[in-house]
Formats: C-alpha cells, structure tokens, sequence
C-alpha cells in the first residue's frame, strides 16, 4: 500500500507543481487584444536575440507609444521556416489589429498568414518579404539600385574616384549580390570612366575564405586602391586583413556591414564608412505602415501616410513602401547604434 | 485500459522478482499462475487505473487547460484547438511508433531527418508531374525504407541505436538537403494543402485528427491487446529472458523501425502539406520534442514501461503549455524552459518515488523489487 498512497502524492505534488507554474508564468496581460481603441501592434521578428532585430523592433515600439498603440514582440528562438508559424496563429487568436513580420520563409508562413488576415489582422512584412499574395503591405529597406549606387558613391570618394579597385562579394551565385554587382559595374562604367573594376573575387560568406581572398587581391594587384564587399561577412574578413597589415589605410574598403563588426576597424581608420539600412527606422517605418492600415489612413497602392519624423510615404503599385537610401556608417554616428 | 498486466501502469509493482526468473515478461503475460498473487493486483482496480504515471499527465493536462482556459485571454476559442491540434500532428503521429521502440529500450532520432527527406520527395514527385497518392506513396515508402536502414544496423550488425540514429539524423538530412539544395518546392495541390487545414464539419477538430486516430487506436490495441505488445515489454525488460522466451528480439525491433520510418514518412507529408512548402530542412529538431512528449507520457527511456495514453496525453501537455503561455505573452526562450523544467521534474518525480518505494520494500518481502526501472 505504500507504493498507492506515494503515487497519489506524487501524481498530486506534479500537477500542483506545474499549476502553479503555468499560474506564475500565464494570466499575464494576454497581449493585448484592441478592444479600447488603441492599435494593438506585434512584432514577429525571424528570432528572438538578434541584434538586428533588437533594433528594429525598438523602432516599432517606438512608433507605437507616438501614435498610443500596444506593442508586443514575439517570435521563436530559432529562424526556421516554420517556427514563425505558431506565433502568427497566436496573434490571429489574440485577434492584434497588426502583425509586422519578417518572414523565415517567403511561402511556410503564408497559409498562416492568410488565416490571421481572415479574422482581420493587417499583415505588414518587412526586412524580409513572404509571397506578396500573403501580406498587405511590404517595408522594404532599400532596392538594389539604392544599394548599387551608395557603395559606388563611397568607394569613388574615398578613392579620390581614379585608380583600380576590386570586389569582394559572399558566393558565386549569390542572387542579390551578383543583381548588385550588375548595377554597380553600369554605374562605373557610365559614371567613372577613371576607376577600372579588376577583380571580382568570391568569399563565400566564410570568414577565413573572405580572409584570404582579401590577402590575394592586395598581393595580385600592387596598385589596388580599395575594395568593395556587399556582404557583412566579406567586409568584415577584409577588414580585419587590412587592420594588421601594411595597407591599413593605403587601401581603402568599403560595402555593406553591421556597426557592431565594423566598429574596431571604423576606429582604427582601415574603414572610412560603409553603408546598410538603419534597421531602427525599418521598424518605425513598418509599425506606422501597420497603424496607418488599421485605422485606414492607407489601404493599398496609390495610397500615403505620415510615418512620423520620418515623413511621408506612398505604397507602390507592388505594395511596397520604400525606407529610402542606405544609411551610411561612419566614426561620428557608429556608436549610435548596437547591432 | 491498459492495466497492470502489460507491465505500463504501475511497473514499480510488477516485475516478478523470483530470482533469476528468465520469463519475467512472460509472467506478466500470462498472467498469475500456480496460485500466485501479485503485490499490484491487491489494489482495487479503480486504483491500479486512476493511480498511474498515465493518469497523472492527464490530470496534469487537464488542470493546465482548465487553468489556462480561465486565466488567459483566448485560449478558449476554438481556433486555439484547430491550431494546437494541427500543429502537433506530426508530434503525435511520431511519437506512436517511438513509443513503441522506446518501450523496447531502443530509440530512434532520425524520424525528423525522415520528415524531411519524405517531403522532399513528394515535392520532387510532385515537380515531375506525378498524381499526387503516387508521391505520397513513394514518400511513406521512402521512409520506411530509411526505418529499414536503422532497423538493419540495429539488428543484424549488432549496433546500437543511439549511435545508429544518430549517424542516420545526419545522413538522412543530409540527403534531404542535397536532393533539393536550398530552394522549396512549394508549388503543391491545392486540393491537398487546404485539406490539411480543413475541420471536422461542426468541430474546430482539423480532419487529419481522424488519421491519427486510427492509427492511434491500432498502434494502443496493438501494444497493449495482443501478444506482440507483450512481447516488447518483455524485451525492454530483460532482452535476454524476452529471447529465451521464444521472442525473435531482432526481428521485432526491425520491423519497429521499419514502422516507424513509414510513419514519418507520412507525418512528412503532411508536414509538407501544411506549410505548403517541399523543403530539406523541414522540422529539424523534432526528434527532440517527440522523445521529450513521450518520456513526458510516462515512458521509461530504460524500456518496459509506459502506455499510450500517457504519451498523447504528455504530447497535448507540452503543446497546451506552448500554446497558453504564447498567448500570455510569454517568450519563446521561457516556453522552452517550462518545457524542460516539466520534463525534468516529472522523471524525478518517478525516480524518487520508484528510490523511495525500493527502500521500503525489504528484501525477503514477497514481490520484493529486485530491479526498478527507473524513469
């Protein structure tokens, strides 16, 4: 009889347990459904934890607290295709007015998606788009054009706009990076007859790769006068060769990185400055897109809104709403930011 | 329903201990011979029902969702229960075979390689033109076809299957994401992809429910009604006794695997369809959460013991949980750790309890414990 009444113990210690577990966590303030007028706006990064993220989603917040909304960030911990999956469900139970998301995937979210927009949820995408069928609104950061002609515009600056100059780009057959090598090589070659592209070499988005492709474009090209790397992984490797080596400063470098990679080396002067969005000002940019949908100030293509102090916008014919032109880094405004 | 007799419901209290009994299982099976009485079948069988690992993750569950359907905001809508049912198919159907393998004291952790090399061949089948049932086939078969690989491993090479599934987690992945690279095929028939998201009419209960619940009922009537059930039970319990009993050890367990890479196999496709998207990587880390439910469900990850309706019931609890705290607001990272704090403290539980109950019981003392399978 022992073993009955320690079972029952048991049985009732673990459910007593996990009650009061689930009462310590749970009955929250449920996330708040907008039945009070307020916007209620969540934030569905790709994963909890990123920096760039973190910075987006302080944007949203806010956006939300100037036009009195409720703000809420979710999302899972890893970025898999399918893990944002639950936490669109949870905002169409929670009826939000709008869901701000950057898709893991641009098709394993949209049927869950659609869901949420048949009970009424407002779904804005941004950084990372889904299938436009599966969403309202996109709050795209930059269009290739825009990203093309800032890294040409910073490469032939600091390189007094003569000389050679060459590419460090992820891999091969990178989609984006190649549509924005297409455009950068026109615009070199319309606008800048002095500077003459010799290499395009190809990192692989691996750092040591990066590395020592940066050391055998320095040691090929004698006269090399600075190097162009779209890729936050790219710069970075080439940055950290440059750093320690004799052309710290005599090669200028420059292309897409994050604040926090570039950091050292903006400060130690082997990188003057580089560009990439301002993720803050996506993430005000999309909350205000989110708010103006839900109370109609916007409803699709043709339409403006005001998106606070950053001004006005129009959604284009693709419904698309354009942050602007790449926000470029250097020493003075570098430690404004944390990502 | 699954009473002492098949050695799930209170295990503390069942094995026979008479020495060097070879045919423990077969004891159990055949049921009380020669005039002996069984220290468990003393209780009234209310008890030996109510009182169970099993009942107390249902009662546990029951509390959570009565709990949640009070304090949370939402949770009692019947989109809650269209979404968490949907969203734990794959968890569910899994777990079945695993609970079976688990039970024989071995372990599978390729089923969500499986899900994904099943999904990437239905939508390699259905990007060459083929009738959609003909993909699908082609997927369980693939699957049971990589069941049948560990089962091999497992059996006629003598390896074990930790190692074994471990290696297949990786090579079955990997072949997913070779097959396919990093694009999705997600241009399925829609036919099929909106049945997946399809209720029961007049329930908030998706219909693929319906699916595993025939498999469920086969899976339960199997491993706890018919002499193969027994069968594992025996092996999970003294491999070598399960052998001398006339128990093909072997054979058993290969078919298990077999069994269970058909299941993924199906539980890919329907993966597949939910999300509408044929990729490599489709529920990488699965495994985890399966074996986490079924352990959670009363299994013994040492074999011989556990039962079916505690698995389900320890799937529903993780993904009830899940669902209650992420209408709370609560994030993901915390949801995370209530899941392995659960899972911790429910085998602690029934390891402490099984300690304490083995200091009681002397040695000498009738149905004395001569071995507790722990967990």
């Amino acid at each position: 009889m022992f073993s009955t009444r320690r079972n029952t113990l048991g049985a009732v210690a673990t459910a007593a347990a996990a009650v009061l577990l689930l009462a310590a966590c749970g009955g929250g303030d449920g996330g708040g459904t907008a039945d009070d007028g307020d916007v209620s706006v969540t934030f569905l990064p790709k994963n909890l934890g990123n920096p760039y993220f973190d910075t987006s989603n302080a944007g949203g917040a806010a956006a939300v607290e100037e036009f009195g909304g409720t703000f809420a960030e979710v999302g899972p911990t890893e970025a898999s295709p399918t893990s944002q999956v639950s936490f669109i469900e949870t905002a169409a139970q929670q009826a939000v007015d709008a869901l701000v998301v950057s898709a893991n995937d641009p098709e394993a979210i949209c049927d869950a998606l659609d869901e949420a927009s048949g009970v009424g949820v407002k779904i804005v995408t941004f950084d990372s788009d889904t299938n436009p069928d599966c969403r309202d609104v996109f709050v795209n950061q930059a269009t290739a054009e825009g990203i093309a002609s800032a890294q040409v515009d910073l490469i032939t600056e600091q390189i007094g706009d003569e000389g050679q100059i060459a590419i460090l780009s992820a891999s091969a057959n990178a989609t984006n990076q190649n549509a924005w090598i297409e455009l950068m090589e026109a615009d070199l070659e319309a606008n800048h007859p002095d500077v003459e592209l010799v290499e395009i070499a190809y990192g692989d988005d691996d750092d040591q790769t990066s590395f020592d492709k940066t050391a055998a474009l320095l040691q090929t090209y004698p006269d090399l006068k600075g190097i162009v790397s779209p890729t936050t992984v790219g710069i970075a490797a080439a940055a950290r060769y440059l750093s320690t080596s004799e052309y710290q400063g005599e090669v200028a470098l420059t292309g897409l990185g994050t604040p926090n990679q570039m950091r050292e080396y903006v400060k130690d002067g082997t990188v003057e400055a580089f560009a990439l969005w301002n993720p803050e000002d996506l993430g005000y940019l999309a909350a205000h897109t989110a708010n103006a949908l839900v109370t109609g100030e916007a409803s699709g293509p043709g339409d403006s809104f005001e998106a606070g102090e950053l001004g006005t916008f129009e959604i284009d014919d693709d419904g698309v709403v354009l942050l602007g032109d790449p926000f470029v880094f250097d020493a003075d405004n570098i430690d404004d930011f944390d990502f | 329903m699954s009473e002492v007799s098949t050695g799930s419901a209170d295990g503390v209290g069942t094995v026979p201990s008479g020495g060097a009994d070879s045919a423990a299982g077969r004891a159990v099976a055949a049921g009380p011979n020669g005039g002996r009485v069984y220290a468990a079948h003393a209780r009234p069988l209310w008890r030996r029902v109510l009182v169970t690992r099993e009942a107390s993750i249902i009662g546990l569950l029951l509390a959570v969702v009565a709990v949640a359907t009070v304090a949370v905001p939402n949770f009692d809508s019947p989109l809650t229960t269209t979404f968490l049912l949907r969203e734990i198919t794959p968890i569910l159907l899994v777990a079945l075979p695993m609970t079976l393998i688990i039970v024989t004291e071995e372990i599978d952790l390729s089923v969500a390689s499986v899900i994904g090399l099943s999904s990437v061949v239905v939508g390699l089948g259905v990007q060459a033109g083929w009738p959609f049932p003909v993909a699908v086939g082609l997927a369980v078969v693939v699957g049971a076809v990589a069941g049948a690989v560990n089962g091999a491993l497992v059996t006629f090479v003598g390896l074990p299957s930790l190692a074994v599934t471990i290696g297949t987690l990786a090579l079955f992945r990997g072949v997913a994401v070779g097959l396919l690279g990093t694009t999705a095929i997600s241009d399925l028939p829609e036919f099929w992809t909106g049945l997946t998201r399809e209720n029961i009419p007049g329930t908030p209960i998706p219909l693929v429910m319906i699916v595993f619940a025939a498999l469920a009922l086969v899976f339960a009537v199997v491993l706890h009604f018919t002499p193969v059930g027994r069968s594992l039970y025996a092996i999970g319990l003294n491999k070598e006794a399960a052998a001398f009993s006339g128990i093909d050890v072997g054979l058993t367990k290969f078919w298990l695997f077999v069994t269970s890479g058909a299941v993924a196999g199906f539980a890919g496709v329907y993966f597949t369809l939910l999300y509408s998207n044929a990729r490599g990587d489709n529920a990488i880390g699965m495994e985890l959460q399966v074996i986490a439910a079924v352990l959670l469900g009363g299994v013994s990850i040492f074999g011989g013991r556990g039962a079916l309706h505690g698995v389900i019931a320890g799937v529903l609890l993780i993904g009830v949980l899940g669902s209650a705290l992420r209408l709370s607001g609560v994030t993901s990272d915390i949801i995370t750790v209530v899941t392995g704090l659960l899972l911790i403290g429910s085998v602690t539980s029934a390891r402490v309890l099984a300690l304490a109950h083995q200091r009681r019981a002397r040695p000498g003392r009738r149905g004395g414990i001569a071995q507790v399978p722990p967990g």
